[in-house]
This record gives structure tokens, sequence and C-alpha cells, in this order.
């Protein structure tokens, strides 16, 4: 059963990151790879933070991974899902789970990218059970 | 450079109060460093460093030197979160090994009770500017669910369960019973934490530390200071400090900055962790203080749910006596931040003046440590090792 959606507030975006919100808005989820290094990173950054190139460039992520750890906050007026997801291409990022019975979440599942709107903000990326 | 001898510390004050409606930010910070100098046997006048962090109100050390009448020729704002006065106590120790100061006074205070702060449950936002929290707030990161996530993960990995973390808040609540101050001084059984109510999974509410006004001051000197002085002398052996993050996406959430903090602090103090007779553990959470043990080498990595068990953290009982004061999970967790009672604790043991029912028999080498920020997603640790000389 899926439980109800909190109201989840604007991400502050900036210079750096508008293209991860237009991106967001068009139902993509980016990531940086670094053209020197060859690493991805998230969350993403102008500079390496591995190497410190500037020479990162945004890549489309297929969208799916794996639930690394989750934690439901039921101490809310909505409870919610914190998490993070491993997604395939390697970095692991913070994120909801949403659209999915709470109860029956398992560490190691496969999730898959929806994008969530926010309070007068672009969507932000939460998973859903693949 | 080592710190290894270079500095003492000799006096310390824990504030009573743990709701201070009638008092102000400034005037606990005050209250705290005339008792911390009065426990030295020294004045304010013979203060010439002062520290501090994020908790100090206004312009940090230039409000609080203004407001104490502080002559100051050295100062450090180092703010880590909770763990800043761990890594002070050894900044402190640097500086006077430097011959920057020689009587170094570090103050905490806070009230987040009278400000009716919602500390653990609100989703914690630094400002806009913070790199991370555009990809983070709106995920609703609370401080219990960020340490929740960890907890989850290491019950994964390594089978710990709810009632092993439970033992922890139990030691607690067996060392607060003989605290006066402690805010909560009830035993609790394993059965009773477990059925506390969920925050957020799989933490409950008896794994969460308390919400606490007050604070506490520390008076670390040079050696000369300390031999003319007339209390126990505590002398600093080790400090050790890093920072853990989330790599850039190499996110792994079962382990500590305490790797690092703790192999530095232990190699600059030539000891071991079989020598310590005593640990004041940061203590925010249960899970906090399990994975903290494991990572200072007390328990191996994914045993730390089996060394916490069965009362190991007790004194008088335990192999591990821990936060004999009741700690951060039922003693005082003043501003939020707990790593000033840390230190206040271990220097008691190390002096003979804990409590008598949770005194450390011979405690000759104790370790204190700090964790600031939050495991669940970046987080300064910090181990200072002490000794009675």
């Amino acid at each position: 059963m899926a439980n109800p959606q909190r109201t989840i507030p604007a991400p502050p975006s900036n210079p750096e990151t508008t293209a991860f919100w237009d991106g967001a808005t068009h139902g993509k989820l980016l990531i940086k790879t670094c053209r020197a290094c060859r690493q991805t990173h998230y969350y993403p950054r102008a500079l390496c933070p591995f190497c410190f190139s500037d020479a990162t460039e945004w890549e489309t992520t297929a969208g799916t991974g794996t639930l690394y750890s989750y934690s439901v906050m039921r101490r809310a007026e909505v409870p919610y899902a914190i998490a993070y997801v491993t997604l395939d291409e390697g970095p692991t990022m913070m994120t909801n789970l949403v659209d999915c019975d709470f109860d029956a979440l398992r560490i190691g599942q496969r999730v898959k990218v929806k994008f969530t709107p926010t309070d007068g903000g672009p969507p932000v990326p939460t998973f859903t059970p693949a | 450079m080592s710190i290894k001898g270079q500095a003492y510390i000799a006096g310390v004050y824990e504030h009573p109060t743990r709701k201070a409606d009638d008092k102000s930010l400034a005037q606990l910070h005050a209250e705290v460093a005339k008792g911390a100098l009065e426990d030295a046997g020294l004045t304010k006048d013979d203060v010439d460093g002062y520290f501090c962090a994020g908790d100090a109100p206004g312009l940090g050390p230039l409000s609080m030197a203004d407001y104490l009448g502080l002559e100051l020729r050295h100062m450090d704002t180092t703010e880590t979160g909770g763990s800043s006065y761990v890594v002070h106590v050894g900044h402190a120790a640097q500086a006077i090994a430097a011959g920057k100061c020689t009587v170094a006074l570090v103050t905490l205070a806070g009230r987040p009770r009278a400000e009716g702060m919602a500390t653990g449950t609100a989703p914690r936002n630094y400002g806009a500017a913070a790199p991370d929290v555009q990809f983070e707030y709106p995920f609703g990161p609370t401080v219990v669910n960020q340490y929740a996530m960890c907890a989850m993960r290491h019950m994964h990995e390594f089978g710990t369960t709810s009632e092993q973390l439970a033992w922890i808040k139990v030691a607690a609540s067996h060392h607060a019973q003989h605290n006066p101050h402690a805010l909560l001084r009830d035993v609790v059984t394993v059965e009773q934490v477990v059925s506390s109510p969920i925050i957020a999974d799989p933490l409950h509410r008896l794994d969460c530390c308390v919400i606490t006004d007050g604070g506490g001051a520390v008076v670390v000197v040079h050696p000369d200071v300390a031999k003319r002085l007339k209390r126990p002398r505590v002398r600093l052996l080790g400090a050790g400090e890093a920072v853990k993050h989330q790599m850039g996406g190499k996110v792994d959430l079962t382990y500590t900055g305490a790797v690092r903090s703790g192999p530095i602090a232990f190699a600059e103090a030539g000891v071991k962790p079989s020598d310590i007779k005593y640990v004041s553990i940061y203590d925010s959470f249960t899970i906090t203080v399990l994975m903290t043990l494991e990572d200072l080498g007390f328990a191996a990595k994914g045993q730390g749910g089996k060394f916490v068990a069965d009362g190991n953290l007790i004194a008088g009982t335990g192999k591990l006596p821990f936060n004999t004061d009741g700690g951060g999970l039922c003693n005082n967790h003043p501003a939020n931040r707990g790593g000033m009672t840390k230190v206040i604790e271990a220097v008691r043991q190390l002096r003979g003046e804990a409590h008598p029912k949770v005194q450390v028999k011979n405690c000759d080498v104790a370790l204190a440590h700090g964790t600031g920020g939050s495991l669940g997603t970046r987080h300064a640790s910090a181990t200072v090792i002490m000794e009675r000389e």
C-alpha cells in the first residue's frame, strides 16, 4: 500500500547546478563525470572531488539503482522514507522512497527514479521499487 | 611536534542546569568559565587563550572576550559541531606547546530546551549556500533519520540487533542513577528501550540522547602552570581529528572518522586500546557509540553489538566502563553538543572524582571521543587520550 506524500521543499539551485535541475524538470537524472580521471561523482560539482580537474561534464543516468540504506521517519506529520540509493553508474545519492509500502522495503532491492514535485521548485529525484 | 606531555587539563566544570529559562546564552558561557577556572585554582586574568565554537553568541571570541573581560593573545574558533570541544583540547595543547598561550579556556553553552528547538526531528538546513543542501534538504534529513540509516546498514551487514544497541542506553542509565544532575535518572531495561516508540527506523526514542540547556568548560594549561596548582594533574598524551564525508558519492555508512582520529591519538600517546581504563564516547544515539567503539579498536568491525551487550559498558561489572556521568543518553547534551561533557567526565575519572558508585579503580589512562555533524552525511571525529600523573 502506498503512503501519503509529504510536501517536499523546493531545492535552492545555483549557477553551478542549473543544468541538474533543468534535467530534473525534463525527467532526466544527471550526474557529473570527470574527463580527466573518468570517475563519476555526486552531488555534482564544477571541480571533480577526486582529481580537482574542472573538466567535468553532465551525464544522463539510466535512473536505476540499488537501495543502500533507508529509514522511515515515523515521528513526522506525514511519515516518509529517507534513503541512499547506489546508481548503476556508481555514485550513491540521498533521496526519498515514494509510492511504496514502507514496511516492505529491503536494503539491496532494485529501485528506479521517479521525479516528485516540490513546493514551488523543480521536481526532485525520488525512487520507487523497480 | 607532539603534544604529549606539553599540556595539562587543570580545570573542568559542567553547568548543573538542564533548563535555563532564566539565563542568557552569554551568561551560561560566563558561568561555566568561572566554574572551570575556580576548579583549577586560576582566575580570569590568567587566561591568555580562548576557544569557542558555533554555540558562542555574536562574533564568537570577540563578543565573548568583550563580555567576559578577557585579554587574549591566542584564539581558535574551530567549528565541528558537537566534537568541537574535543578538537579544542588538542588545539589548545598545540598552541601551548608552540608558546602561543599558557592558560587556554574552552567554553560551550546553549539553551535548546528553553528555545523549544526540535533538535532531532526537524530537517537540518545549514543555508542555501551549503553545497549539499539542495541535494539533501528536500528529502527531509533529520539528525535522527541520518544516524538511523547508519544503524540500518550496520544491522544489514553485520547482524547487529536493536537489543544490542539498547544495552548502550541501559549502561548509561545505570550510571545516571548516581548523578543528581542527570536529566534521566531511572534505570531502564533492554525491553523498555526496544518497546519505546520508533522515531526513525530502527532507532527508538530511548536510542536518542536528551536535549538539555547548560554547558561546560575546560581549562588547558602549560606544564609550568599545572605544577603550581593544587588539583590532581591530568596530562594530555595524544589527540587526533578527522573529517569523514560522502566521498563524492562513495558513501559508506558502516564506519566513522574515528578510524583515522583514533590511530593518530593512540600513536601520539604511545598507548593501545587495551591500556585505556575508561572511555567517554560521544553518544548522540546508541549507534554512535557502537560504531565508534569498533572504529577506535575496542571491538572488531561488525562485532560492536556483541561487545556492548550484557552490561559490558557498565562501571564495576563491565570490561570497558563508558560515560559514567550518564552521558548524552541520560545525563546531559548541552546545546546539542556532547563533546565537552565527554572531556569533563574523563577528567573526573582520572582525578578519582567520579561518583564513588561509578569510579573506575586505578583509572590512570582515559580516552574521550567526540563526533560532530552527522555520521549519515559528514562529520568530524576527535579523540583525546590523557593520563593521571
